[in-house]
């Protein structure tokens, strides 16, 4: 039986999409089976984020609504064969997502895969929420800001509430995964420590990712960044964060950006 | 803008912090307490509902909180039989 991984935050553009895609893509690296689920019917944006906006023929709906075969609307990713993606349905409205549905095709992909990463949409309304029903473990990404260390305090009392886990008294493994962080401007006071993100939720830290335009430019060739720039800071905080999550205990260690003297002196180019 | 203005605008993560952990003490407070207003709100009217017939409209709930003591206030308006269409307009 496969773990679902919820990733969520409450607050949009903290990184959730771009988390899904390099936390999946690292464990799928590992020979792990992987599906990644695309939760934001409406405005889907795995697909993109993944390289597979070309490819999408069927989408979570048409799954849940019996029009295509779970096996039909799986897309294999092209670099890394255990790596899955359900896209989310560009058209319909986000009420075409039933509990009992989405339940049914967790179930499946539970029984097949080893890990299936939900990427739930922003807010905390039916989408969020059907997201992480059936998860039975959840990463909050949060910036190191206020509003959206208030929001994953919000999405964090939705998580010991409303998920299935929850209601049936078992605990839903919980774990911080900070993104955009900025270690100057946090040692110069100007942001949130990680002490403090963390002594304000009190839920464990599954990773620092570090501010990195290298971030971007993955986005921007629609590949995860732990696949397409490994060596990368930020994909070296994905990939001990996915060490984490499969139960590694590793320090958590604060990446840097090496910078060469020419990067410097130029500033870096996005490709 | 002097120098001591620069040392302040720096250290602004400590306001954040301590903003952030007054604010969530409050709202984890009354997240046990799910929408007291809306519960209380539907009680209110269906005792008031075994006596006399009103509109939902007719009944506001509403709830001032503050540091030591919070408000409860609960306006109802009953229309007079007889001028059922002045309470109406009013």
């Amino acid at each position: 039986m496969g773990k679902v991984v919820v990733v969520t935050s409450g607050k949009g553009g903290v990184g959730k999409t771009t988390s899904t895609a390099a936390l999946g893509a690292a464990v799928a690296k590992t020979g792990k089976k992987v599906a990644l689920v695309d939760f934001d019917v409406g405005l889907r944006n795995l697909d993109l984020i993944m390289g597979a906006e070309r490819r999408v023929v069927f989408d979570l709906v048409n799954v849940i609504q019996g029009q295509a075969k779970l096996s039909q609307a799986l897309i294999r990713d092209k670099r890394v064969e255990t790596l899955f993606l359900l896209p989310a349905s560009q058209t319909r409205d986000k009420d075409a997502l039933t509990e009992e549905g989405v339940g049914e095709v967790i179930d499946k992909l539970r029984s097949v895969f080893d890990y299936v990463f939900c990427d739930s949409p922003a807010g905390i309304e039916r989408g969020a929420q059907l997201a992480m029903r059936f998860a039975d473990e959840a990463v909050i990404v949060t910036n190191p800001e206020v509003s959206s260390v208030r929001d994953s305090d919000r999405i964090i009392g939705l998580l010991d509430a409303r998920t299935l886990r929850a209601e049936q008294g078992e605990q839903i493994a919980k774990h911080v995964l900070v993104t955009r962080y900025d270690a100057a401007r946090a040692s110069r006071g100007e942001m949130l420590s990680i002490d403090d993100v963390l002594e304000i939720l009190s839920v464990p830290l599954l990773g620092i990712i570090p501010e990195s335009q290298d971030v971007l430019r993955a986005s921007n060739l629609g590949s995860p960044v732990t696949l397409s720039e490994p060596l990368n800071a930020a994909a070296r905080a994905y990939l001990d964060a996915a060490r984490r999550l499969e139960g590694e205990e590793l320090p958590v260690i604060v990446p840097f950006e090496r910078k060469g003297f020419l990067d410097r002196l130029l500033g870096r180019r996005a490709a | 803008m002097n120098l001591l203005d620069i040392f302040k605008r720096r250290s602004s993560a400590p306001v954040a912090r301590e903003r952030l952990q007054v604010l969530l003490a409050y709202e984890r407070r009354n997240r046990s307490q799910p929408d007291l207003v809306s519960i209380l709100r539907e009680e209110i009217m269906a005792v008031i509902a075994k006596h006399v017939q009103i509109d939902q409209d007719y009944l506001q709930v509403s709830m001032d909180r503050g540091e030591t003591m919070s408000t409860l206030e609960i306006d109802i308006q009953i229309p007079n039989k007889s001028a059922v269409p002045m309470a109406m307009a009013g």
